[in-house]
């Protein structure tokens, strides 16, 4: 065929057909087929703690996990709800002073600090942003881009919370391997969850909010209160990462609210295909170690992650994910125009 | 058609800067009857729709429903309160399947209230529920097209999945802006009934249109619309008499037809 005479036709496989619904149930093979993907994830992230070499790798894939929390928190929110968050870092921040102030002050251990954390965590962030909640697209992202910085300079100025040196003495996880498995379950737990959560009915009216607000008012109903709902959701996600890295660092400070936290989860979406939540996570296993390698730059690796994304958004690449579940669900062919 | 009027619009007035698209319209829709609202275009037909429900805000006037005040409520109550509205410019959740689009509808505290369409679903199942809706406004059921994602839906069924979404939410009054518009005639002739029916079910209706032939054999009543002042209202018979309605439309082919040959 001449070149200017085709195009690319793609067709679902057989396979993705016949796997759609209940019929899935038909065969062995239709199983393998939704279930493999799966399998391969859980079980990799699962041994990758043993495989790994020394302490320093293991805890770098600690950092990607609380990277992903964030980066699927993002894709959560901009995908699923419309709302294009900045403020990753505000979550990560009040969540980690949350379990400071929890762990130092009242003496409860990681197992009640995370889950109290996450839960006032998530309130307080969320009433914080309620008044942000009518602005609609670069003006809802410009506005919570300023909370975590806002944050960080109350913090120095007034000098509270421990000022610019933070709060120290926090207890760390009883050993390392509660440490890695903790922090790969939440995030399992969540990726999972989260993607059940968009499937569902209330899941379909975030969705609604996103492409049509306006039909969802006519419906009679208020899409202030679903989108607080979703930042809850989304912040409760932050502000978990927010916990567990407080008790992995034994500190808690102004770096929290650092621009790192807002930025890195974008690109990561960006890298691993957004609208996917797993591509989140992908992107995280992708960026994160290369951001540890890079770690002698200090702040100038934000660079790094702009350039990243400036990259991905000029190519229009469509990302990790998107690209490996459309060779996996669909194949290709040329036809006649 | 009983006598109590259900909505009351008294004196709207609607100004966008300089312009006056509403100049102190008032009207009363009664319980139970279709009412057609006609004008020319930019006459101010869709900004009386957007006025009534709340979509924007009067620059004076008042709307009561059932006597009751309801012109400072946002949008969403006014839709809680069983006032639901189609859009002239259609946006249905496209990525969405057509019967997952009234999923979205029917978690709202109305429908969930109300038990959905006809004593449906108040526990069931979100998506069966959505297809009976469906199958009552005309999708046929058994086929595909239900399953379909609204993007490649035609015209004629994104008319109806609007009609559809109101009512998810059993409305009371539904205000519908140019259904007939952009159909064909056979699509018409096939909305018609469907229309009625709904008026049988003790739905009280509104309809803007410009296919006025076929709005005269539905609407129980007409009120005409000219520069954002109401020119007159009357049975079907009497505005198509009235001289002004003929000079406010001048030109136009089709007003001049229904005009000479009812
Ligand atoms: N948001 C707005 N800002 C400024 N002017 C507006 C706005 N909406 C409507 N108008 C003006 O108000 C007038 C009435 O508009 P409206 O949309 O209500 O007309 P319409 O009768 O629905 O017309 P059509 O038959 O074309 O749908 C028009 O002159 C229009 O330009
Ligand atoms: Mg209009």
């Amino acid at each position: 065929m001449i070149k200017d005479q085709r195009r690319k036709e793609r067709i679902d496989r057989g396979i993705k057909v016949r796997s759609d619904g209940i019929y899935a149930m038909m065969s062995w093979r239709e199983l393998t087929y939704l279930v493999i993907p799966r399998l391969v994830l859980i079980i990799g992230m699962l041994i990758l703690p043993l495989v790994l070499p020394g302490m320093y790798w293991q805890r770098v894939i600690t950092i990607t996990c609380i990277y992903a929390l964030l980066a699927i928190s993002f894709d959560f929110l901009a995908h699923f709800v419309g709302l294009v968050c900045l403020g990753g870092a505000f979550f990560v921040g009040t969540g980690g002073y949350l379990t400071a102030i929890l762990n130092t002050s009242l003496g409860l251990p990681p197992l009640l600090t995370i889950p109290l954390a996450t839960l006032l965590g998530a309130s307080l962030c969320t009433l914080l942003l309620l008044p942000c909640l009518p602005l609609r697209g670069v003006f809802f992202a410009i506005v919570s881009l300023m909370y975590p910085l806002f944050a960080m300079r109350v913090i120095e100025a007034l000098d509270i919370l421990g000022g610019t040196d933070g709060i120290i003495g926090i207890d760390s996880f009883a050993n390392r391997w509660v440490e890695q498995y903790m922090v790969i379950g939440i995030t399992l737990l969540f990726l999972f969850g989260v993607r059940r959560l968009v499937n569902m009915d209330i899941g379909l009216v975030f969705r609604g909010v996103k492409d049509n607000d306006q039909a969802i008012r006519a419906s009679g109903m208020n899409i202030t209160i679903f989108k607080a709902i979703a930042v809850f959701i989304a912040a409760a996600m932050g502000c978990m990462s927010g916990a567990c890295l407080v008790h992995i660092y034994m500190w808690s400070g102004i770096s929290q609210f650092a621009l790192d936290f807002s930025i890195l989860p974008i690109a990561a979406t960006v890298i691993g295909g957004g609208g996917t939540l797993v591509g989140p996570l992908i992107g995280c296993l992708i960026l994160v170690p290369i951001s540890e390698l890079l770690r002698d730059f200090g702040t100038l690796r934000i660079v790094f992650y702009s350039l990243i994304l400036v990259g991905f958004i000029v190519f229009r690449s469509e990302g990790v994910m998107v690209y490996g579940q459309r060779k996996y669900h669909q194949f290709e062919r040329w036809t006649r125009i | 058609m009983s006598k109590a009027p259900i909505l009351q619009v008294q004196s709207i007035t609607k100004a966008f800067g300089g312009i006056m698209a509403l100049n102190n319209v008032s009207f009363d829709v009664f319980e139970g009857e279709i009412l057609g609202i006609i004008g020319p275009n930019g006459s101010g037909k869709t900004t009386i729709v957007n006025c009534i429900t709340g979509f924007i805000k009067k620059t004076s006037g008042h709307v009561l429903f059932r006597g009751k005040d309801i012109s400072k409520k946002p949008a969403h109550k006014i839709a809680d309160m069983g006032i639901t509205r189609t859009f002239q410019i259609m946006r249905p959740y496209y990525s969405l399947p057509a019967y997952k689009n009234l999923v979205i509808p029917l978690f709202s505290p109305r429908a969930r209230r109300t038990g959905g369409w006809r004593g449906g679903g108040r526990l069931g199942d979100r998506n069966t529920v959505g297809i009976d809706i469906l199958e009552e406004i005309g999708f046929e059921r058994d086929s595909y097209v239900p399953y379909k994602a609204a993007a490649t839906l035609p015209t004629g069924y994104l008319k109806r999945l609007e009609l559809a979404r109101c009512l998810a939410l059993k409305p009371d009054v539904i205000i519908g802006d140019e259904i007939f518009s952009g159909l064909s005639m056979s699509e018409i002739a096939s909305m018609v009934p469907l229309i009625e029916r709904l008026q049988m079910d003790g739905i009280t209706i509104i309809m803007i249109e410009h296919r006025l032939r076929e709005l005269f054999r539905v609407a129980n009543r007409v009120m005409v619309l000219n520069f954002g002042e109401k020119l007159m209202e009357g049975r079907p018979a009497e505005v198509m008499a009235d001289k002004r309605v003929k000079e406010a439309y001048f030109g136009s082919q089709e007003v001049e037809e229904v005009m000479t040959h009812a």
